[in-house]
């Protein structure tokens, strides 16, 4: 499990070398959209539609922060479950956007279309939104402000940090952590006898 | 007979929302500190300490824990001898919602009706809960809920004949099922018995208990301690990344129930377990 520091936007390089469970600090631009923001631009690309964003080889962050205090850059920001942008993804990655940020699994597709189109699904930390808000250096709504906290906003991050959980080599970082820790009490306490 | 003003109650719930997503409670925190003592997976346990260190940025900076501030609801105990003026009861409480989300800068994730889905912009309506009781105080209590957990959470009647063992197979069927989506290290709250509606509110109110309590009755708190045991041997860890601490705690509440029922809920509460009272 290697750690990288990286910088947006991701080459094709940089993708075919991360493997799950390595971790990344990403520096750059990247684009926060969630559910409502998704089913959207997936009606778009199924029109031929041009996107309101040219997302082609970025990175897709799926959150949606709390609003800034007086002074703040960005309130508290996480991402959000990733799964629930799971029928849209493939439709993204094809389309070209290199990597999605968000926290859980994800259903097999993901896999897949990672392998298929050369992307990365990246985890976060679910709640860790105090602590990555700092990472966040700029913000900017540039589409579907009507969505308010679901809008789609640009961020300019630094060492943004990151786990690699499904890589572009079709591999499953949940399902491999999980099978190590199945039953790991249970066999501890056989192994000393009690 | 007592009487309270309604503009006490907007300041009441007001104050409650943003403490509740500010201040992670304690009980809570030392649920992460001993997790992180005993998690056997390298990620989990970097996970559990950041996660306390999130706590502490956000206690110290008065900054919510987690972005998301949840749909507000709000557990309100009216004692019989309190009268209520100056407006309506149930307006307040909504009042003091919207004031709290607005002055505490937290998030608004709620869409008004759920298939036009267009955002109210103030967090209203939260979902009430209202409990006469006696005496002559009201009690408050806010639990501003997560999406990604109560998505997770899950209700079915079992046969009366599959009794213990089959409440536990549902339980860490939905646990499973949920994995890293509901936000773990979790705490699962269970309903056993009552009525279709009656399973969901005693699995609510089962989150609201402090960690680190059992059930009062022998036979539960055992069935909590054995549930805590599998849930945490299914591997799935803090944020379903593989490990030893998937949940903190299982509090189970009971009711009666019909004789051809045994229904079963289980409402998931993910980390950010916030939970806030206050008595008028």
């Amino acid at each position: 499990m290697a750690e990288y520091r990286l910088k947006t936007p991701l080459t094709n390089e940089d993708i075919q070398k991360l493997q799950i469970g390595d971790q990344v600090l990403l520096t750059g631009t990247i684009y926060m959209a969630r559910d409502a923001a998704h089913k959207r631009m997936v009606d778009l690309l199924e029109a031929n539609q041009p996107l309101p964003v040219d997302l082609r080889n970025e990175i897709i962050f799926y959150a949606g922060p709390c609003p800034p205090k007086p002074g703040q850059i960005i309130g508290p920001v996480a991402p959000t479950t990733a799964f629930r942008m799971d029928p849209y993804a493939p439709a993204m990655y094809e389309y070209g956007v290199k990597g999605t940020i968000g926290k859980g699994p994800r259903r097999d597709m993901i896999k897949q279309a990672c392998k298929q189109f050369g992307a990365i699904s990246f985890a976060a930390i679910g709640g860790l939104s105090t602590i990555l808000s700092r990472r966040v250096t700029a913000v900017e709504v540039v589409a579907y402000e009507d969505l308010g906290p679901e809008a789609i906003r640009r961020l300019e991050v630094e060492d943004f940090p990151l786990l690699v959980a499904y890589d572009a080599h079709g591999q499953d970082l949940y399902t491999q952590e999980i099978a190590k820790y199945e039953n790991f009490n249970k066999n501890a306490n056989k192994e000393v006898g009690i | 007979m007592r009487i309270v003003h309604v503009d006490q109650i907007v300041e009441t719930v007001a104050k409650l929302c943003w403490e509740a997503c500010y201040y992670l409670p304690e009980d809570v925190l030392a649920g992460f500190r001993r997790a992180e003592k005993t998690e056997a997976s390298p990620i989990g346990k970097t996970i559990l300490q950041q996660l306390l260190e999130n706590a502490d940025e956000a206690k110290v900076n008065h900054m919510p824990y987690c972005h998301d501030t949840g749909m507000a609801v709000v557990f309100v105990e009216v004692g019989q001898d309190v009268h209520i003026t100056g407006g309506n009861f149930l307006d307040s409480i909504q009042e003091g919602v919207r004031t709290g989300y607005r002055e505490g800068y937290l998030r608004k994730s709620v869409v008004g009706d759920p298939l036009i889905r267009v955002n109210t912009g103030d967090n209203t309506p939260a979902v009430v809960h209202t409990e006469i009781v006696p005496g002559d105080q009201i009690k408050f209590t806010v639990l501003p809920k997560g999406g990604g957990s109560e998505n997770m959470s899950a209700m079915k009647f079992l046969l009366p004949g599959e009794g213990m063992q089959g409440v536990k197979n549902f339980v860490l069927q939905t646990i499973k099922e949920a994995g890293g989506k509901a936000c773990p290290p979790v705490v699962v709250g269970v309903g056993i018995g009552g009525s279709f509606d009656k399973v969901t509110s005693l699995a609510k109110h089962a989150v609201l208990r402090e960690i680190g309590v059992h059930h009062h009755e022998p036979h539960i708190a055992q069935l909590e301690k054995e549930l805590l045991e599998e849930i945490n041997n299914t591997g799935i860890g803090p944020q379903g990344l593989g490990g030893t601490s998937t949940a903190l705690w299982v509090p189970i509440e009971t009711y009666a129930c019909h004789i051809t029922a045994l229904p079963v809920a289980v409402n998931i509460q993910c980390h950010a377990a916030r939970k806030k009272s206050a008595v008028l």
